[in-house]
């Protein structure tokens, strides 16, 4: 496999009324698992169903009900340390974090805060201009998801849906390595890209199926490299957290809006708090979450409905050995096998259904003209239906064909665009469509010729200053194409207008 | 470690137990009582002894990943002090 190196990025600098100022970000991503049935429960997960009818006893805490653990959640939570090549804990075991909330039953969450099920592990960031950042992970533990409370269907009362109450969970911990607004949303789109090739989330920020809390704190210039070299956290800034965030635009607006407030606070001789905060989109500002930081004192202690989790290495070896291709190898693979640049291989290995629909392409043709067409014509047509690649109504069979009858000059490149709209909108075999309509290219000389004869003989004053000028000619050759309604190969034409000027 | 009458408050506030100011100094004492009685416990020398989790050799119980459980809303909410259009319905929390 070819091996990506990029050079490391520089911190965003945030310029401050009296110096300058770098950002620390650490992030916790919270991805709802895919499974069908809950963590402890046999409810179901799916979203969107009648609020409440996705609950077990166990969800909604009866008395006397106990948690079983979903076997197939916890492979799910290995598969994805194993894709972010992490240390998987053999044994690991679960936690009860205490707090009171209606959405949350039991009055406590089941997680993992002592012995998590996956260590540390590393995210590579490509930041797009040849440049990335690895942020490591810390660790992620399996936790139970809380409900649903809707506060605007009654002007005096909050609605509880547990529907959501139970669902698996893993919080993937990084460490404070993400040093600006861009790459954490950066880190959040790899994180999600990869958990969407393993299978593991579905990655929907919409449905809150990934939600992320983000630490942010400031710094001056070189303390950050003190911090690494020491990982010692006092060379840096007090921290806040914003809590709850799923949506990658206001995440980056909420660390430029929090690092400057703190950088105020700072530069006005004040302290930061380290605290528990909220973005509010509409004002674009952060405000503290008093109530949260009141029941910060979580009473974390050992769950004592739960025995310790024990799982075998021959078992992770097998979740291992059936592990996808993941984005850095497929992109890596791409670059060598098929000769794409490095921003056309991170397009086309964006997401599975993309990078398959390429290959399927690209099998047995040339890579890079697979890569355009894929990229920019089939992309870009979509794009402006506003579909996605799972709704093309040009199979990678016929999209192939088409690149095939450009290959073997049967078209030129302009006929191959009006080809692919009718194949896009009517549907049908590219060749066979070439042949029925006349869309041939014209690569019989005699006709070529005739028709440049023609142009000539029409416009003797154009000759002569083409004549002077060779670069006129091209005058020429659009009108030879024009006449020939496109079809005349642009190779010979150009030939033949040189030569027949040059006579 | 000792807890006084404001931490044996606090301790309640978080487990939204109600206990009246008069009644904090027994409670707190009862706190220390147990606590005390929990501390001969750091006499035990554990150097090297692998923690016990069960008197008997089990492990976690496993479950498959199938859906055999729901759809009783009715049930679910049977308890709930109000409830509406299948909602639990409770006093506005907001942040």
């Amino acid at each position: 496999m070819l091996d990506l190196t990029y050079d490391t990025p520089k911190p965003k600098v945030i310029a401050g009324a009296r110096e300058d100022w770098e950002l620390v970000i650490g992030m916790e991503v919270h991805a709802q698992v895919s499974s069908n049935a809950k963590l402890f429960s046999a409810a179901s997960t799916k979203f969107g169903a009648e609020p409440n009818s996705n609950v077990s006893f166990v969800d909604a805490a009866m008395p006397g009900m106990l948690p079983t653990i979903n076997e197939y959640c916890v492979e799910q939570a290995v598969r994805t340390g194993l894709g972010l090549k992490a240390d998987i804990n053999l044994s690991s075991a679960f936690d009860r974090k205490n707090y009171f909330y209606p959405d949350l039953p039991q009055g406590y969450q089941i997680s993992q805060l002592y012995h998590p099920i996956v260590g540390e592990g590393e995210v590579l960031v490509e930041l797009g201009d040849g440049t990335a950042r690895l942020v490591r992970v810390e660790r992620i533990h399996l936790e139970q998801d809380a409900g649903k409370s809707i506060h605007d269907m009654d002007p005096n009362m909050s609605f509880v849906d547990l529907n959501r109450t139970g669902v698996a969970l893993m919080e993937i911990v990084s460490r404070p390595d993400i040093r600006g607004p861009e790459e954490a949303a950066a880190y959040l789109g790899k994180l999600r890209q990869i958990l969407r090739y393993l299978g593991t989330c579905n990655g929907d920020m919409q449905s809150g199926a990934m939600r992320a809390d983000v630490n942010v704190s400031i710094c001056r210039p070189g303390q950050y490299e003190k911090y690494q070299a020491t990982q010692d956290f006092s060379h840096l800034g007090t921290r806040c957290e914003i809590k709850n965030m799923n949506s990658m635009r206001f995440i980056q607006a909420a660390i430029e809006v929090e690092a400057r407030r703190q950088i105020a606070i700072v530069e006005g001789g004040g302290t930061v708090d380290q605290e528990t905060r909220l973005y509010d989109p509409d004002k674009n500002e952060t405000r503290s979450m008093r109530s949260k930081e009141e029941a910060h004192d979580y009473r974390y202690f050992p769950d004592p409905d739960l025995l310790p989790l024990q799982i075998e290495q021959a078992w992770v070896d097998d979740i291992a050995a059936r592990l996808p291709e993941l984005p850095d190898a497929k992109k890596a693979r791409f670059i060598s096998d098929f000769g794409l640049s490095d921003y056309d291989a991170s397009v086309l290995t964006a997401d599975l259904d993309s990078a398959g629909y390429f290959e399927a392409v690209a099998a047995g043709r040339d890579g890079k003209m697979a890569a355009n067409w894929v990229i920019n014509e089939l992309f870009g047509r979509l794009k402006k239906d506003d579909k996605g690649i799972t709704d093309s109504p040009v199979s990678p069979a016929q999209l192939g064909g088409v690149i095939d009858l450009i290959a073997s000059d049967a078209i030129s490149g302009k006929i191959a665009k009006e080809l692919f709209e009718i194949v896009y909108t009517e549907g049908g075999d590219p060749a066979e469509i070439v042949e029925a309509r006349g869309m041939k290219q014209v690569t019989d000389t005699g006709a070529i010729e005739a028709a440049v004869d023609e142009i000539i003989a029409a416009n003797p004053d154009q000759v002569a200053k083409a004549r002077e000028n060779p670069k006129l000619a091209g005058w020429f050759v659009g009108q030879v194409m024009k006449a020939t309604g496109g079809k005349a190969n642009p190779k010979t034409v150009n030939q033949l207008v040189s030569r027949k000027l040059s006579e | 470690m000792s807890i006084d009458e404001s931490t044996a408050a606090r301790v309640a506030k978080l487990a939204r137990i109600k206990v009246e100011p008069e009644a904090l100094p027994a409670l707190a004492g009862e706190f220390n009582t147990i606590l005390g009685f929990i501390e001969q416990l750091n006499e035990v020398d554990i150097d090297g002894v692998e923690p016990m989790t069960s008197v008997t050799p089990q492990v976690l119980k496993k479950r498959a990943d199938v859906v055999t459980d729901g759809d009783q809303q009715a049930r679910v909410l049977s308890n709930a002090p109000d409830a509406r259009e299948g909602f639990f319905a409770v006093p506005k929390v907001v942040e």
